[in-house]
C-alpha cells in the first residue's frame, strides 16, 4: 500500500482519503484487523442469509468468529492458512444455519466445477507468468477440447475415452501452433502486454467463431450419461459429475506432481519465476516455453470435455468459463501454479456454496465479487508475492 | 441461450446495397460506437488505463434511464443526467480500490465488473424485468424524433428513414464529444493524463495527483459509455441484459485500435469502415445460413485484431510520437 507517499500533502480527494484510511487500517495490530475483517464478513452473511433464531445459535455464531480471529493470528505472515481460517469460519456458519448435509451436497456439486476452473488455470498461469501473456484465447481452447470430443465421440461415434485422448492432443497441437506462428514471432519483436492482449482477443474471436461457422450455435451433447446418479453416505451425484471429479482429482493431482518434482516442473516454475534468470542459467528456455503450450492447452481441452459433458456444448461454453479461470489466477497469484490449482478448486466450491444466500444465476457475480475484494485486501494473491504487483 | 451475435442484428430487410434505411442503421451503430470508443481513448490512448468494462458503464446507462423512465414514471430527459450519473458512481466505485494495481490486474477486474453488472441485470427481476428487458422508455423521444422528421420532410425530403432522426443525434453527439474531449486533452489537464500515461511516477515526483487524474479520466469514459448506452436503447427501444456482452467492449477495442491510439478522429474514422465492412458483408450473397455469416463476421472482426497488433499496432492513423502499444 503507498498510501505513505502522500503524507505531507493535505488529503484532498476521495481516493487519497480512502487510500489513507486503508493505510490507517493496515497499520493496526494484525489481530484487530483479521478480527475486523472476519466480522465484517460474518455480518454480511448474516445479513445476507437468515438471522439467528435462537439465543444458542448467537452464542455459537459469536463462538465461531472468535475462534476464527484466534486461529488466525499465529498465522498472521501466511496469507493462504489465513485464508484457508476464513473459508472454514464460512463453512462454519453455513453448517450452523443450514446442516452439515445441505452444505457437503453443494460442496460436491461444486467439486466438479472447481476442477474444471483448477485444470483451466493452472495452463493460463503459466502462461501468464512465464510469457507475460494475458490469453483471453484460453477459454476458447476450453471450447475447441469439448467440439474435438464431440467430433469423435458423437460424430464418429467412438467411445468417449479416445474423445478425451483427442480433445486433449488436438488441443495442445492447437497451443503449440499458435505459439509457433504467433506469439515466438511477437515475442522477438518485443511486443508489449497490451499488444498481446488485444491479439489473443482477436484469436479467442477466431477460435469461437470457427467453432460457430462449422458447428453452430445450437446446443450439443456428449454421449455421456447425464440421467443416472450415485449415493453415498446420503449425498447425491451425477456419475458423469462424480467422473468429473475423480478423473480431474486425478489430473490436477498428476500436474501438480508433475510440477514438483520433475524437472521439466522445476523448469517451467522457473521460467515462471524469472525468464532471464532461467535462460542465464542454461535451460532452453523456448523448449521449455514449447513444454508449456503442450501442457496448458492440453489441460484446457481435458477441462472444456469436462465442462461440455456436464452441461452441453455451444460456441460460448469456454468463454463463460474464462472469468472465474483469471478469478482463480488471480487469487492463487499470477504465475503461481499450485495457488491457481487451489485457488480453482477452492472457487468452485464457494460459487456453488454462494447458492445458499443468493439466486443461483447470481453465484457467478459472486465469484467476481470475491475476485474485486481480494484484490483490494491483497492484489497479489493469496499465494502471491509482493514484489509480482 | 441467445444468439450473441444477435446483438448488432439489424432489425431491416434490405434489397439493394444502395438502401438508405439499412445505411442509416449502419451509421448509427457506427455513430454509437463512435462516442463508446471516445472514452475508452481517453482511457487508453492518453490516460494508459486498459478499461475492459465500458460495456458495464453502458449497460448502468441504459438500464438507469430506461428503468427511471418506463418503471419509476420519471421524466426521460431528468433522468438521463442521473443515469450519467449512476455511471460515473460505478465508475468511482470500480476505480477507487483498481486503479492502483498492476495494468493487466486492471483489465481483469473491470471485465469482471461489466459481466458483473450483466449477471445482475439478468437476475434482478423486480427491478430489470430479467431477460424480458425493460420497454417503454422511448415516448419522449420518438416525439423529439417526429418533429425532427417534420422538420425535414419541410426541408424538400420526403422518404426521410425513420430512424434518421436518430442518425442525426448520434452522429451530433459523437462529433460534440469527438470536439470536446480533444480539446480537453489539450488543455494543462489533458497534459498532465499524457504525463501519466508516459510515467506515472514521474508525474507524481511534480506534485500530480496521478491518481486522481486516473479516476477522472474514468469518469469521464464512464459518462461516453452512459451515452451510448442511451442511444443503444433508443436505437434498439428496449433494454435486455444480452445487449451487454464483453463482446460490445472488444468492439469497441477493434474500433479503437482500428482507428488509431491517441487520435478522436481516427476513432470516428474507424468505426465507420469496421462496421461498413461487418455488415456490408450482407452484399456478398454468400451461399451460407445466418448463423454462418454472422460468425464471419466476428472472424473478420478477429483478424482485424490480430493483423493490427502484429502489423500495425499503433491503428491506422495512430499518432507514433504519442502511443505506441510496444512496451
Amino acid at each position: 500500500m503507498e498510501a505513505g507517499t502522500f503524507s505531507g500533502a493535505q488529503v484532498r480527494t476521495l481516493g487519497e482519503r480512502f487510500a489513507a484510511a486503508l493505510g490507517r487500517f493496515n497499520e493496526a495490530p494484525f489481530v484487530v484487523r483479521a478480527g475486523v475483517g472476519i466480522a465484517l464478513l460474518d455480518l454480511v452473511l448474516v445479513l445476507a442469509d437468515r438471522r439467528p433464531d435462537s439465543v444458542f445459535e448467537w452464542l455459537l455464531l459469536a463462538a465461531i468468529i472468535a475462534a476464527s480471529t484466534a486461529a488466525t493470528v499465529p498465522l498472521a505472515r501466511r496469507p493462504a492458512a489465513v485464508a484457508a481460517v476464513v473459508l472454514v469460519n464460512i463453512l462454519a456458519i453455513l453448517i450452523l444455519f443450514h446442516g452439515l448435509h445441505d452444505v457437503s451436497q453443494r460442496g460436491l456439486n461444486g467439486l466438479s466445477l472447481g476442477a474444471i476452473y483448477a485444470l483451466g488455470a493452472v495452463g493460463l498461469t503459466l502462461v501468464y507468468g512465464i510469457l507475460k501473456l494475458v490469453n483471453f484465447a484460453h477459454g476458447d481452447f476450453l471450447t475447441f477440447g469439448a467440439y474435438m470430443a464431440y467430433l469423435v465421440n458423437v460424430t464418429w461415434d467412438l467411445p468417449l475415452v479416445f474423445a478425451i485422448a483427442f480433445a486433449i492432443a488436438a488441443t495442445a497441437l492447437l497451443g503449440i501452433g499458435f505459439e509457433k506462428t504467433m506469439w515466438a514471432p511477437m515475442r522477438k519483436r518485443g511486443a508489449g502486454m497490451l499488444q498481446l492482449l488485444l491479439m489473443a482477443l482477436g484469436l479467442a474471436f477466431v477460435i469461437r467463431y470457427s467453432i460457430q461457422f462449422i458447428w453452430g450455435t445450437e446446443l450439443r451433447q456428449l454421449d455421456v450419461n447425464n440421467t443416472s446418479s450415485v449415493e453415498f453416505l446420503d449425498l447425491r451425484i451425477g456419475r458423469t459429475q462424480l467422473t468429473v471429479i475423480v478423473v480431474g482429482f486425478a489430473a490436477l493431482l498428476a500436474t501438480g506432481l508433475m510440477l514438483r518434482l520433475t524437472l521439466l516442473g522445476k523448469r517451467m516454475r522457473a521460467l515462471s519465476d524469472d525468464i532471464d534468470l532461467a535462460e542465464t542459467s542454461g535451460i532452453n528456455t523456448s523448449r521449455v516455453i514449447l513444454y508449456t503450450w503442450l501442457f496448458a492447452a492440453g489441460l484446457a481441452g481435458l477441462a472444456g470435455v469436462f465442462a461440455g459433458a456436464i452441461t452441453q456444448l455451444q460456441p460460448e461454453l469456454g468463454f463463460e468459463l474464462l472469468l472465474p479461470i483469471f478469478a482463480a489466477v488471480v487469487l492463487g497469484g499470477i504465475g503461481n501454479a499450485f495457488g491457481a490449482l487451489a485457488a480453482g478448486i477452492v472457487l468452485g466450491v464457494v460459487i456453488e456454496m454462494s447458492t445458499f444466500i443468493v439466486a443461483p444465476g447470481l453465484k457467478l457475480a459472486i465469484g467476481f465479487l470475491i475476485l474485486i475484494v481480494v484484490l483490494i485486501i491483497r492484489p497479489q494473491g493469496i499465494f502471491g508475492q509482493a514484489r509480482t504487483v | 441461450m441467445t444468439d450473441p451475435t444477435q446483438i448488432f442484428q439489424l432489425a431491416l430487410t434490405f434489397e439493394a446495397f444502395t438502401d438508405i434505411q439499412f445505411w442509416t442503421s449502419v451509421g448509427i451503430i457506427a455513430g454509437i460506437f463512435v462516442i463508446f470508443a471516445t472514452g475508452l481513448q481517453l482511457n487508453v490512448g492518453f490516460t494508459g488505463i486498459q478499461n475492459f468494462g465500458q460495456v458495464g458503464f453502458m449497460a448502468i446507462g441504459a438500464y438507469t434511464m430506461a428503468i427511471l423512465t418506463a418503471e419509476s414514471g420519471w421524466n426521460f430527459w431528468l433522468s438521463l443526467p442521473v443515469a450519467i450519473a449512476a455511471a460515473i458512481a460505478f465508475g468511482l466505485i470500480i476505480g477507487l480500490p483498481s486503479l492502483r494495481l498492476r495494468a493487466d490486474y486492471f483489465a481483469i477486474v473491470t471485465i469482471a465488473a461489466a459481466e458483473a453488472i450483466r449477471i445482475v441485470a439478468l437476475n434482478a427481476r423486480d427491478l430489470t424485468n430479467g431477460p424480458q428487458g425493460v420497454f417503454g422508455f422511448a415516448d419522449s423521444w420518438n416525439s423529439v424524433s417526429d418533429s425532427i422528421e417534420e422538420f425535414i420532410v419541410d426541408l424538400g425530403w420526403t422518404d426521410v428513414p425513420s430512424q434518421f432522426p436518430l442518425f442525426l443525434v448520434t452522429w451530433g453527439l459523437a462529433i460534440g464529444l469527438m470536439f470536446a474531449f480533444s480539446r480537453m486533452t489539450r488543455t494543462p489537464w489533458g497534459r498532465v493524463l499524457r504525463a501519466v500515461r508516459e510515467d506515472e511516477d514521474a508525474a507524481r515526483a511534480l506534485g500530480k495527483n496521478a491518481f486522481s487524474y486516473k479516476l477522472q479520466s474514468l469518469a469521464l469514459a464512464a459518462t461516453t459509455g452512459a451515452i451510448a448506452g442511451f442511444l443503444f436503447a433508443l436505437n434498439l427501444k428496449f433494454v435486455v441484459p444480452d445487449e451487454f456482452q464483453p463482446l460490445v467492449t472488444f468492439t469497441g477495442y477493434a474500433v479503437l485500435i482500428l482507428g488509431g491510439l491517441a487520435n478522436y478522429w481516427g476513432v470516428a474514422l474507424g468505426s465507420i469502415v469496421l462496421w461498413s465492412v461487418l455488415e456490408g458483408l450482407r452484399f456478398l450473397e454468400l451461399p451460407l445460413s445466418e448463423t454462418k455469416i454472422a460468425a464471419l463476421r466476428f472472424m473478420i472482426l478477429g483478424f482485424v485484431l490480430i493483423g493490427l497488433m502484429a502489423f500495425r499496432p499503433q491503428g491506422f492513423f495512430g499518432n507514433r510520437k504519442e502511443m505506441v502499444l510496444g512496451d
